[in-house]
């Protein structure tokens, strides 16, 4: 994966690693709050942006009960090969404002923080990704390294195309 | 955040205590460079310069990537690049999906609107 292949000084959407446990995406919508936390809420439209339709991975199901205390499950494959889950709780829940939830798939899972803080009609979003400890993050580190950065390199030549 | 085992390490000091490699890192700083051009520059054969690039590349202060016939050398301490790789990997995921979220706010922006204002 080439660093040139992706103008990430324009790119509209921030990634930056806050800490060695701490990983921050920043990105301003042109619409109220309550619009971008219903986008973020309810499965039938989630499930259309977290897997954008460009993306060579499939999600065949993707339930979400967006309340303190409820529960979620996204999984990805096709129905023939491998299913890759992902699962957790949501810990808290306050309406157009913030969605915190547990990613329970691996032991030490990231806490995910996602703030929406209006101002003048645009809504700023922070996603927060909290690792248990460095070796977590390096870990999620060095699967990157392998199977995802393929995807994402398959995912980049799709949208570059 | 990567750690360098002894053995890298090792391979590290063992690249950098050649005079001409120490050179190739120092031109390889100011620019990107094919193999043929650094064995041009540095009065060499195309086969030395190949073995100082291979010695380098082992010890992960070199990368070189092969686009048809040219292989072109970037200075890529492993640890470094890997970590900016990570990052433009990240990036890429969150654009494609927030270009996605944005098309899906807008079409909630549009609905509200020609829905009118009891339903927002």
């Amino acid at each position: 994966m080439g660093l040139s292949m992706h103008d990430a000084a324009t790119s509209r959407t921030k990634v930056e690693r806050t800490s060695d446990v701490d990983m921050v995406v920043r990105r301003s919508f042109d619409a109220p709050a309550r619009l971008v936390f219903r986008a973020w809420s309810d499965a039938e439209l989630f499930r259309r942006w977290w897997v954008p339709a460009s993306a060579p991975v499939r999600l065949r199901t993707c339930e979400m009960d967006v309340r303190t205390g409820g529960s979620y499950r996204l999984e990805f494959g096709e129905d023939e090969g491998p299913v890759h889950s992902f699962f957790g709780r949501y810990v808290e829940v306050v309406p157009n404002e913030k969605i915190v939830w547990t990613n329970e798939e691996s032991d030490d899972g990231a806490l995910t923080t996602v703030t929406f803080e209006e101002s003048d009609g645009k809504t700023l979003v922070t996603y927060h990704d909290r690792h248990g400890s460095k070796e977590a993050l390096d870990e999620a580190f060095e699967g990157m390294e392998g199977g995802i950065a393929e995807q994402f390199e398959q995912l980049a030549a799709v949208l570059e195309g | 955040m990567v750690q360098y085992s002894s053995a890298a390490l090792d391979a590290a000091f063992a690249a950098l205590s050649d005079a001409t490699r120490r050179g190739i890192l120092e031109r390889l700083g100011r620019r990107e460079s094919s193999v043929s051009a650094l064995a041009d520059a540095f009065d060499m054969t195309l086969t030395g310069m190949k073995k100082h690039i291979g010695v380098l590349e082992q010890a992960g202060l070199v990368t070189t990537e092969k686009v048809g016939r040219v292989r072109t050398c970037r200075l890529g301490g492993r640890g470094l690049r890997a970590e900016a790789a990570w990052i433009d990997g990240v990036q890429q995921l969150w654009d494609a999906r927030f270009d996605a979220l944005d098309g899906i706010v807008e079409e909630l922006k549009r609905k509200e609107q020609s829905d009118g204002p009891e339903h927002a």
